[in-house]
């Protein structure tokens, strides 16, 4: 075969590259063409065909691939529920197209239009049996291009294969009968015949099945021997192929239901690697295996010595076989609908007449016919190839637009879904309950059995212990779902140019966005604030907002840097090169990035859980929501100037947990601000919608107007300064010495509002320690330049968790009522009162900006992924920073 | 079929079991008379549950129900098969649903009677091919509020996540290996996945609350109903139990 082989993987790619050319004309087709093309060459070289299709090689190795793949990666539920419909197609329909087209060949015979032949009704028979069978290989290649309904690909793909077993017993009958010549055939050979039928499919369906027993009984023990467990795979299938032609047994049934049988344990049992070994070795041979047969039917077919033409044998014979295919199906057809649930219609029909391909089986079995019995053999082998080609060429072509036209069915891609798998299942349930309830027997009861019989006696026998754990098809899809989202997450932070978010838990609540704990609230605090603030007046000023919003963008930036410092995994020293026969060494890069996912889906799952479904973690939750509730009560009261109006206690109360935060501190909001803080919000608002492709702003603006300057937390501890002093060593060296006492002050309390509550905030306290360093030097070199009282920089709202504002208010409370009339405290307490209509405020800017947001991102996920902060992006300086303090 | 359905009591002999039958076609006939009956008994039998599947389902209903002319609850022990079936409770339980039964919009019957069982059982009937987009779409809704009913046991109009859950440990509960903690973490995702089909995009203190029957709906849209809840009351051949 020497050159042409090597020729193919290279036309295989061409085909693939040009688009244009496969949308329209099916690759099958295109092959063929090439292959006449190939083979004419070779004619004109040594006029001498000497490459042709050997019924050998094709049945001992190019078809066995793809009859393999295609059991491998049979749809089951699909199959066995149509298997019925199948069976009477592959058995009954075989007969009759065999029947039918011998016959009225044999008809036109008698009546003398096709001239002399030496021919009688057997020798038609025999050519009838070969060329009724549908064709395997033609089917799959043109199918697989035009994507009918799966339950249509399902019945047409299903008769192909099955139909192998009544093409052989027919072409062995017939062949025997042929030889022994028609007056010797007796009754009890008919008789035999028949048997014969019976004895070769279900002897080659047992064969197969017994393998795949085998098959999945050897996988279930190669635990230590992973690197081999593919080879088992394709060795044993084979051996089935063999055992069934050996036996003189179907062997494409055999290989079939090998691969249909055994497809569910083997892919439990052998572990990922191998069965991706599996898949693409599997698609790979039987892809190339389609490319050589097809090329190699166009190749034979230049050979001047097998070509007869007899113009009516040939053109009655694509007559007749259109014809009673048309017919076949109609009557069967209309037969089947009486019994199936999802009736098949017209245009069904159609597709399924339409899409009878011939291919090389029948070429095969025609090229295997002994001259000396059959004495005509050239004009069916001729015939064959003008069968073959018009139907795979012609039908193969048209068979698109003709879908198309009749609208039929199309499958769809879907991605998986969760939802959908649990209904199905509940279905199914229900399904056999009610056929259990209504007492008969349909699918959904011998389904039922069937899965029972399975779980109870053979997935234990067949399947790891391991394995049957997690082999459960809800929990696949689950885990498939999963895996998916964290890959395109991290993707899409690979995009945003860091992966940082993932591991920093600080900036944890606004990486996940949509499914955060109700607001950071240390980040919503800042925009009541601002409002309340005397002077707040200034910070309407968009330009500082910006400006401030920048800023904190670095804050942000700057500790994710750290902590991707800090956590990021060092190079590795030494590279092991490590060498073994029998085991693959895993890379190290691949441990790091399933570390990376597990993290990311931990994270996410359990911010997920917390969140949306406020379950959970309900008495935490709870807990924070009754005291946020109970101090907005007072501190509604404690305002000074009294702007507030007095609350409505049973409305709050009448509300549930969940929804106490939407309700009233927006209402109080409202009346409180109508003045300034609409039109700053209106600002936010517009803003927001001008950039709405840039993220997640409103948070970041939302955190802008937060304005105390940290010197005056230092009332409250003084005394710990030196403590903490330590702590901030390294940085005040580069803090000019004017600074150092404010800083080391804002420092100080931080580091103490930080400890009062470490238990309940354990997430955000992982983020306090050195980060804060930086940012404070920022904050604080920043508040010397700005005028104090919007020199607010936010960062101690945004490390100061929730919890300690609420511990601590109760004294500041109490202080307040003592009217202490120290302004600094007193500011202090507004502000923390007023602290918890931040996140009405903030909600506010949220809602109004999700309410403009476009609507363009349809896919969810990237809806998730599009919301991520901004604060994704590092930008250079930030880094350069980093660098020169350290 | 026979040793599956251990009946007790009925179909000893040839005389009894004509008796049942005559009886049967008694009560058929003046279910026939009732008003629902006349309604819909037409509809039933153009739509596939033919006076002959109607005659079947009350020889079922008698052998389940005993010979007594309702169902209980505890009749349902009688059929074997339903024992392994992981949501059998369910099941059952939606036989007796209100709300299935169109009688109220919540609620638990006691006990249904061959009326009510065919109206249960209509559920599962397969379209017709002659059924028009407007009958094909309440068709499908009638199907999928079955399933949503099961669902929502509290009749809350929707499914919560516990509820949820129940149902995925429920369904789930047939693989022992595998623990309630990921049944629990699947119908957690399960329940995302609805939020993110049915919402969208969510306010970051937006907590879905449940799957409302809309919800329920978006969720099926694209999916291939037609061949999923169908039985087919075809092998109608008696449970023979009068030999």
């Amino acid at each position: 075969m020497g050159p042409i082989p090597s020729l193919i993987p290279g036309c295989k790619a061409f085909f693939h590259l040009s688009h244009k050319v496969t949308r329209v004309v099916p690759e099958s087709a295109l092959l063929i063409v090439l292959g006449l093309f190939l083979g004419g060459i070779v004619w004109a070289a040594d006029h001498i065909a000497s490459f042709t299709l050997t019924p050998n090689v094709f049945f001992f190795y190019l078809l066995p691939p793809i009859v393999l793949d295609a059991g491998y990666f049979m749809p089951n539920k699909l199959f066995f529920g149509n298997l019925g419909t199948i069976l009477l197609y592959a058995v009954i329909g075989t007969v009759w197209n065999a029947a039918t087209t011998g016959m009225s060949l044999y008809g036109v015979y008698l009546s003398g239009i096709m001239g002399q032949l030496d021919i009688g009704l057997l020798d038609f028979l025999l050519f009838g049996s070969l060329i009724a069978a549908v064709d395997p290989v033609a089917v799959l290649a043109v199918f697989e291009e035009v994507h009918v309904n799966e339950v249509l690909f399902i019945i047409v793909f299903g008769e192909s294969l099955l139909n192998d077993a009544v093409t052989v017993v027919l072409y062995n009958v017939f062949d025997s009968f042929v030889a022994m010549g028609a007056d010797n055939v007796t009754g009890v050979d008919c008789v035999k015949g028949i048997v014969s039928f019976f004895v070769v499919s279900l002897g080659g369906t047992f064969v197969g099945i017994a393998f795949a027993f085998l098959l999945s009984l050897v996988t279930r023990f190669t635990k230590h021997v992973r690197i081999i467990e593919p080879g088992f795979v394709f060795v044993i299938s084979y051996l089935s192929y063999l055992t069934a032609e050996m036996l003189s047994l179907s062997a494409i049934l055999a290989i079939t239901f090998c691969g249909v049988c055994c497809q569910k344990y083997v892919k439990a049992n052998i572990c990922d690697q191998s069965s991706t070994t599996v898949r693409y070795t599997m698609k790979m041979l039987a892809s190339g295996s389609e490319t050589i047969i097809f090329m190699f039917l166009g190749i034979s077919a230049v050979n001047p010595d097998i070509w007869t033409w007899n113009t009516a044998f040939i053109l009655l014979t694509l007559v007749f076989i259109s014809v009673y295919r048309v017919i076949g199906v109609v009557i069967q057809t209309w037969v089947l609908n009486h019994y199936r649930v999802v009736q098949l219609e017209i245009i069904d029909q159609v597709v399924m007449s339409y899409g009878g391909l011939r291919g090389a089986v029948a070429f095969a079995l025609v090229a295997l016919l002994d001259e000396k019995k059959v004495k005509e053999k050239n004009l069916f082998v001729s015939t064959t190839i003008i069968v073959v080609f018009f139907t795979v060429i012609f039908q193969g072509l048209t068979i698109k637009p003709l879908v198309q036209w009749l609208k039929v069915k199309r499958s769809e891609h879907r991605e998986p879904k969760l939802n959908e798998k649990l209904h199905g299942r509940a279905f199914d349930h229900i399904l056999s309950a009610v056929e259990d309830i209504s007492g008969q027997i349909g699918h959904n009861y011998l389904r039922d059995k069937w899965s029972n019989f399975d779980r109870k006696i053979l997935s234990k026998v067949l399947m790891r212990r391991s394995a049957q754990k997690s082999r459960d098809q809800i929990l696949n899809i689950f885990h498939e779902l999963n895996l998916k989202d964290a890959i395109s997450y991290v993707a899409e932070g690979e995009r945003r140019g860091s992966l940082a978010f993932i591991r920093s838990s600080s900036t944890d609540n606004m990486v996940n966005v949509d499914f955060s704990t109700p607001r950071p609230s240390t980040v919503e605090a800042s925009v009541s604030c601002l409002l309340r603030e005397k002077a707040s007046s200034v910070c309407l000023d968009m330009q500082a907002l910006e400006q401030r919003r920048k800023s904190i963008r670095d804050t942000e930036d700057t500790v994710t840097h750290h902590t991707l410092q800090q956590y990021l995994y060092k190079p590795r020293q030494e590279h092991i090169h490590l060498y073994s026969r029998h085991e693959i060494i895993q890379n190290e890069d691949e441990k790091q990035d399933k570390e990376i996912f597990h993290r990311t889906m931990r994270k996410r799952l359990e911010s997920f859980k917390s969140t949306k479904l406020g379950i959970n973690q309900p008495k935490k939750l709870n807990k924070s929501h009754k005291r946020d509730r109970g101090q907005k009560r007072r501190n509604s009261n404690a305002i000074p100037n009294g702007k507030i109006p007095s609350e409505n206690p049973v409305q709050d109360f009448i509300l549930k947990e969940k929804d106490v935060e939407f309700s009233d501190p927006e209402e109080n909001y409202e009346s409180l601000h109508m003045d300034k803080g609409v039109d700053f919000l209106a600002n936010v608002t517009k803003q927001n919608c001008t950039d709405a492709t840039s993220g997640d702003t409103s948070h970041s603006a939302a955190v802008t107007g937060y304005s105390f300057s940290d010197e005056k937390l230092l009332p409250w501890k003084p005394d710990q300064a030196k403590q903490n002093a330590s702590v901030s060593e390294k940085s005040l060296h580069f803090i000019p010495s004017c600074l150092q006492k404010p800083w080391a002050q804002s420092c100080s309390s931080l580091g103490n509002r930080g400890n009062t509550t470490p238990s309940t905030i354990s997430e955000h306290t992982t983020s306090y320690d050195p980060n804060l360093r930086e940012v404070y030097w920022k904050a604080v070199s920043e508040t010397n330049n700005k005028p104090p009282v919007n020199s607010g920089y936010c960062s101690e709202t945004s490390y100061e968790p929730v919890n300690s504002q609420q511990d601590n208010s109760v004294d500041r409370q109490e202080r307040l009522e003592e009217s202490n009339p120290k302004e600094n405290q007193e500011k202090k307490t507004l502000l923390n009162a007023q602290a918890h209509y931040r996140s009405a405020a903030a909600r506010r800017v949220q809602s109004r900006r999700s309410f403009h947001r476009p609507k363009s991102l349809q896919h969810p996920k990237l809806q998730k992924l599009a919301s991520l902060p901004s604060s994704c992006h590092i930008p250079p300086h930030s880094l350069e920073q980093e660098e020169t303090q350290l | 079929m026979a040793s599956h359905s251990p009946i007790p009591n009925s179909c000893c002999c040839y005389s009894r079991c004509k008796d049942i039958y005559c009886e049967s076609l008694r009560e058929i006939s003046a279910f026939q008379r009732t008003q629902w009956g006349q309604k819909n008994l037409a509809g039933f039998q153009t739509e596939l549950v033919t006076l002959e599947q109607i005659e079947h389902l009350h020889r079922r209903f008698k052998q389940i129900s005993g010979d007594q002319p309702t169902i209980r609850k505890e009749s349902f022990d009688r059929i074997p098969d339903l024992e392994f079936n992981p949501i059998r409770s369910k099941i059952v339980r939606a036989f007796f649903d209100k709300r299935n039964l169109r009688q109220a919009s919540d609620g638990l019957a006691d006990e249904i009677n061959f009326e009510d069982f065919l109206t249960i059982m209509s559920y599962f009937r397969p379209m017709e091919m002659n059924m028009d987009e407007e009958q094909l779409d309440h068709f499908r809704k009638e199907k999928l509020k079955f399933l949503f009913h099961m669902y929502d046991s509290d009749s809350d109009g929707k499914i919560t996540l516990q509820e949820y859950r129940k149902v995925v440990e429920e369904l789930l509960s047939r693989n022992p290996h595998l623990e309630k903690e990921s049944a629990r973490s699947i119908a957690d995702g399960a329940m995302m996945e609805a939020a993110s089909i049915c919402v969208g995009q969510m306010e970051p203190d937006q907590v879905y609350e449940g799957i409302t029957f809309e919800d329920f709906l978006k969720m099926w849209q694209g999916i291939d109903i037609d061949t999923k809840m169908h039985v087919r009351f075809l092998t109608m051949e008696p449970i023979a139990h009068c030999h």
